[in-house]
């Protein structure tokens, strides 16, 4: 059995504002071994990128606070963590790639003093080592060392994305959050950058936690995936057995909605109808029931359970099991 | 079914501090009437301008555009205003292509009255509950602002704008890009029931293959502002025969866990399109490259029935099938 790094457990996390507050995590959780790599999949506004921050410490407060749960890392609760323990957590424990290239990096810094300032922040390192390092990195990830001096604006979308992800990995992290890190790039570009990711992953047995809304950057990409709908996980499990037979309506729709390379006639795409709820006022019952083919009375009034799968792990939140003999 | 938009030679540059940029780069093309044109390709290699050309909201460098065997590239204001009846364009972002102080009705009964169609207020209302009817939107929102509606619906508003002084030709600029899955389907499924209903021809512009492939009868792939393959979408996407169309399909992630699939994996990036060298503008990160390739721009040709590549190497390609 391979070592638990991260356990979230029943995280809520709130957005107070003058009117309303906003569940934008309720009661969420799940956990990640080491060296394994989750996908964390949802449409806008599912709370997928609210869950990174929350492990990462980072929640804005105001307007975000994190009102329930615990989230341990390598066993300890980060959420008690001083502010002192989550700077020396960040970078060295878990490093973030933030969702838009253009402007994770600061564009009035050359690449190589933003790397640099990191490496120094975090450890000892004399300004010749950490350059060093730093070019090192560059090379890794395809960025000719020469670049080095280079401001952001100098490079191309898909090379900004490789520097980010060099700058995440330069304290070693144990933990690597991505959130979005290819959305923002063309197909080609994302196929380069999500082979890099691999085999970065592969050497140093880093854990990876991926967002995205792209089942398929997923299904090339993770061990294990969980997708989230108005702030819930609604279904996780091995990506083959989620994939395979998805267990739960929505995960379902999501597929049903993609059009697909593979189909050899004009399949009418099945949509989900309606649109993901108002946070502000999210549906009793289970999230889902407003847009649900299969609602029956009990869904509009009572949260469903999460059921479990005993023999794959799969879990998924509804009220019945509607797709246990898999495909039909 | 006859043309009802052909576009020859079209060149669009522009003037910029190093030279041209070509972004558009002697393409031509036909679409018949009823069908669709999916363009696609990176950003950056020219797809918008292309479809900005064509309804002459940039002014071709050269090449000519032919609506209904009209010219388009010639026509002066006054017939380019009656002409622009029958064209349209739907913009990628519903949040940035509706203006936030007009209300629904407004938006969507602008084009009418600015074409003058209906005389009566009366008919006005009809015709905007009509079209929200038709694009799937409560006529109770008849006197609601854009930013009551979350992006879908607010697509579907751009679409009854689009639709209202009856169309026959529209330029989808990424018009589900910024959606949703769930909300993409929605508006695919719309565009596709409204072009059958409605006789409607569209250029489908979009980075999205898998979106492309849904709903175009025929699919163009342009890199660097040229066309370099196109055919039906079938035989794009079963038998693609440049090697960079090939690429451009592997690189998509599928959504099969299990597929082992064999990747190419294209190195560098979209080089520069201001003053282009000589030669085959996919040269430089083509595997296949030869020494022609990097001194003769090769010709779009009809290698198979219907199938147009712009490659040197091509018959040897179509040899190994």
């Amino acid at each position: 059995m391979a070592e638990k790094l991260l356990e979230v457990k029943n995280l809520c996390v709130n957005y107070a504002t003058e009117e309303s507050t906003v569940k934008a995590v309720s009661g969420t959780s799940f956990s990640l071994d080491k060296g394994e790599t989750m996908g964390l999949v949802g449409e806008t506004g599912a709370g997928k990128t609210t869950i990174a921050l929350s492990i990462m410490q980072l929640v804005p407060y105001p307007p975000g606070i994190i009102v329930g749960g615990e989230i341990y890392f390598k066993g300890k609760n980060i959420i008690e963590n001083t502010e002192k323990e989550n700077q020396k957590m960040r970078g060295d424990g878990i490093s973030m790639i933030f969702q838009d290239p253009m402007t994770a990096l600061n564009p009035t810094m050359q690449i190589g003093k933003q790397m640099v300032e990191v490496v120094r922040q975090h450890t000892k390192t004399s300004r010749k080592l950490a350059e060093e390092k730093c070019k090192a990195l560059l090379e890794t990830v395809g960025i000719r060392s020469d670049r080095f001096n280079d401001y952001p604006h100098q490079l191309s979308g898909g090379m900004k994305q490789r520097v980010i992800i060099a700058m995440s990995l330069l304290c070693s992290p144990e933990l690597l959050i991505a959130d979005e890190p290819t959305t923002a790039l063309d197909v080609t570009i994302q196929a380069q950058v999500l082979e890099l990711m691999r085999n970065l992953i592969g050497q140093s047995n880093m854990s990876m936690i991926l967002i995205t809304h792209d089942l398929g950057v997923v299904a090339e990409t993770c061990d294990t995936v969980c997708i989230m709908y108005a702030g819930e996980i609604v279904e996780s499990g091995k990506v083959r057995t989620v994939y395979k037979n998805p267990r739960h309506p929505y995960t379902r729709g999501l597929f049903e909605s993609i059009p697909r390379l593979d189909d050899d006639d004009d399949v009418r795409l099945t949509p989900i109808e309606g649109s993901i709820p108002n946070p502000a006022s999210l549906p009793s019952g289970c999230k889902f029931h407003t847009r649900c083919h299969y609602c029956k009375d009990i869904c509009k009034s009572e949260d469903p359970p999460e059921q479990v799968d005993a023999e794959t792990g799969q879990t998924f939140k509804c009220h019945f099991d509607l797709f246990a003999g898999g495909v039909e | 079914m006859g043309t009802l938009l052909e576009v020859r030679n079209l060149k669009k540059y522009f003037d910029v501090p190093k030279g041209h940029l070509h972004a558009v780069d002697n393409v031509s093309f036909k679409i018949n009437e009823g069908e669709t044109l999916g363009i696609v390709g990176e950003s950056g290699c020219g797809k918008s301008t292309l479809g900005r050309v064509i309804l002459r909201l940039h002014e071709a460098t050269a090449g000519s555009v032919l609506f209904d065997g009209m010219n388009v590239t010639r026509m002066d204001k006054q017939e380019l205003r009656s002409i622009r009846k029958y064209m349209q364009i739907i913009f990628q972002d519903p949040y940035a292509s509706l203006n936030p102080r007009f209300t629904v009705a407004q938006i969507i009964e602008e084009p009418l009255r600015l074409h003058k169609i209906y005389p009566s207020e009366k008919q006005i209302r009809a015709r905007v509950e009509e079209l929200m009817d038709m694009v799937g939107l409560s006529t109770r929102m008849y006197n609601a602002y854009p930013h009551e509606f979350d992006g879908g619906r607010r697509q579907r508003i751009v679409v009854a704008r689009a639709l209202a002084i009856n169309p026959r030709f529209i330029v989808c600029d990424e018009p589900v890009s910024a959606l949703d899955v769930s909300i993409q389907a929605q508006i695919l499924n719309l565009m596709i029931d409204l072009q059958k209903e409605l006789n409607l021809t569209y250029i489908f512009i979009s980075h999205n293959l898998s979106v492309v492939k849904h709903i175009s009868t025929n699919v163009g792939v342009m890199y660097l502002g040229q066309l370099i393959e196109m055919a039906p979408k079938r035989a794009i996407y079963k038998n693609p025969l440049h090697p960079y169309t090939v690429a451009l399909l592997s690189a998509i992630p599928s959504l099969d866990p299990d597929a082992k699939r064999e990747q190419h994996i294209l190195k560098g990036e979209l080089t520069s399109p201001v003053n282009p060298k000589p030669g085959c503008r996919f040269s430089a990160r083509c595997s296949f490259a030869q020494e022609r390739c990097f001194s003769i721009n090769p010709a779009l040709e009809e290698v198979e029935p219907n199938h147009f590549v712009a490659c040197h190497r091509v018959s040897e390609f179509t040899g190994a099938e």
